[in-house]
């Protein structure tokens, strides 16, 4: 069968090398270019990897947010999936955001969980809230409503975002120095390039995760409507549910 | 001969908004509900926080804890009559504008919301708060209780219109809701703490009510863009 329709693999490879490269090299610079953080010591490094998770999740919910206005305007089932898949991912980042925070605190106040870091308290608010979006999508059979909806939600709940950081940073006296503040950061100039390598690195990485999901996901609708083609309706049966919206293969 | 005009988006509103109120006042149902539930959590809080009166943080606390998840039941309520008996349907077909049903639902739980909040108020001050507030104070707690209801009947309109649709109502309805609705009880708790305190000037912090406004606003806005694709088909 000739392949008229767009490839979703293109550049893949040459992409994960890339990210690959910037992580690694990311990383390296934190660990042995960027110096020792006076006060913390060495726990303070989990930084190059904490906030670059939180602030790329935080643009992954944006960016799905986005496709659902996309997906509103234009009906077109792709934006569903962008969207889709993007939040999916950004939960995960932003699962492991809290992870890496809940260490840090651990390290630099010696408790799990602090209350009074109004950031790490709103991230877990909007974890909570985007993590309604799979039962949300589950609940709702007819596939075309699920988008609808799912879309409705991913413009509300990006609206909430930044309300939710003010509300909570109003809440608490701040305890932390920002690390990056609106007169564009505190940081020393060898932290700052530690730092922005390994957020390149990470918006890499999430970049990189996001089409090889999306190639999967294409690939598999084509393989599935391949089945049918040869073998009846029957031959390639959905097995158990899934959340994720249904992408035709043409 | 020409064909009567469909009536204005605020017209076709208010007979919406009226039909709610009537059908609750014929058969209260949700609003007992809300009020029992409300009632029956301040003893809860009563035995579950050994306490016989509380004040300042903890009785915003618990009067925003309980104003809160009262509000989910009606939230919850609020367009399954509609999908059980056709309602919705009746309304697509009528040749108004879809924003109407969102003002219409809103303001009626907007209503209902006052319509608890002036039963469980004053219960919460006979059987759980410990000062008695002056009609000064009672005066800023309403504007409170207003500004967070605002928000509350905005977002919790949106969340019952998606949940309706949805298998697993109930679900949905708490554990969308609730996240959504964490800055108003955020808000309205912090700006309640001092007017429930028993010492000190009983004071409004201006940036309370200042949140809530504009979550009302943000979400307001939100709402009626977004209203028409939740009730399609």
């Amino acid at each position: 069968m000739p392949t008229t329709r767009k490839l979703y693999g293109t550049r893949l490879r040459a992409l994960s090398i890339l990210t690959a490269v910037v992580l690694t090299g990311g990383f390296a610079l934190a660990a042995f270019y960027a110096p020792i953080e006076a006060d913390q010591g060495f726990s303070q490094k989990i930084f190059y990897l904490h906030v670059p998770l939180a602030i790329v999740s935080l643009c992954g919910f944006i960016f799905g947010g986005i496709c659902a206005i996309q997906y509103l305007r234009t009906n077109d089932p792709r934006h569903d999936l962008r969207a889709y898949t993007a939040i999916h991912q950004s939960l995960i980042f932003c699962a492991a955001a809290l992870v890496t925070g809940s260490i840090w605190a651990k390290a630099a106040w010696g408790q799990w969980w602090v209350w009074d870091e109004p950031t790490l308290v709103s991230f877990l608010i909007v974890f909570l809230l985007y993590a309604t979006y799979q039962p949300l999508r589950f609940s709702i059979e007819d596939p075309e409503k699920q988008s609808r909806y799912a879309a409705v939600f991913a413009i509300v709940a990006g609206a909430f975002v930044p309300l939710n950081f003010l509300a909570v940073r109003l809440a608490n006296p701040l305890i932390h120095p920002r690390v990056l503040n609106s007169s564009g950061g505190s940081l020393p100039v060898d932290m700052k390039a530690a730092f922005y390598a390994c957020l390149i690195g990470m918006a890499l990485l999430f970049v990189t995760l996001w089409k090889y999901e999306m190639t999967a996901k294409h690939n598999r609708a084509q393989l599935r409507s391949l089945k049918r083609k040869l073998g009846g309706p029957d031959a390639a049966a959905i097995r158990g549910r899934s959340a994720a919206p249904r992408v035709s293969a043409s | 001969m020409s064909a009567p005009s469909p009536p204005s988006t605020l017209g076709a509103a208010r007979a919406v908004l009226a039909k709610e109120l009537r059908l609750e006042r014929r058969a209260p149902q949700t609003l007992v509900a809300m009020a029992l539930f409300s009632a029956m959590t301040y003893v809860v809080f009563h035995f579950a926080l050994r306490r016989d009166t509380v004040e300042g943080d903890l009785a915003s606390g618990v009067l925003w804890v309980t104003l809160t998840l009262a509000a989910l039941l009606g939230i919850g309520r609020l367009f399954v009559a509609d999908r059980d008996e056709g309602g919705l349907e009746g309304f697509l077909l009528a040749p108004v504008d879809r924003t109407a049903l969102l003002f219409a639902k809103a303001g009626a739980l907007l209503a209902f919301l006052a319509a608890l909040e002036l039963v469980a108020v004053p219960l919460f001050a006979v059987l759980l708060l410990g000062p008695s507030p002056g009609a000064g104070t009672w005066l800023r707690l309403v504007a409170v209780l207003l500004l967070a209801d605002l928000g509350i009947a905005v977002v919790g309109t949106l969340v019952a219109a998606i949940a309706v649709q949805t298998r697993a109502r109930d679900l949905i309805t708490s554990i969308l809701a609730l996240p959504l609705l964490l800055p108003v009880v955020i808000a309205a708790a912090r700006a309640s703490a001092p007017l429930l305190a028993l010492h000190g000037d009983h004071a409004l912090t201006g940036r309370w009510p200042a949140v809530l406004g504009l979550y009302d606003l943000v979400f307001g806005l939100l709402a009626y863009a977004l209203f028409d694709f939740l009730v399609e088909d």
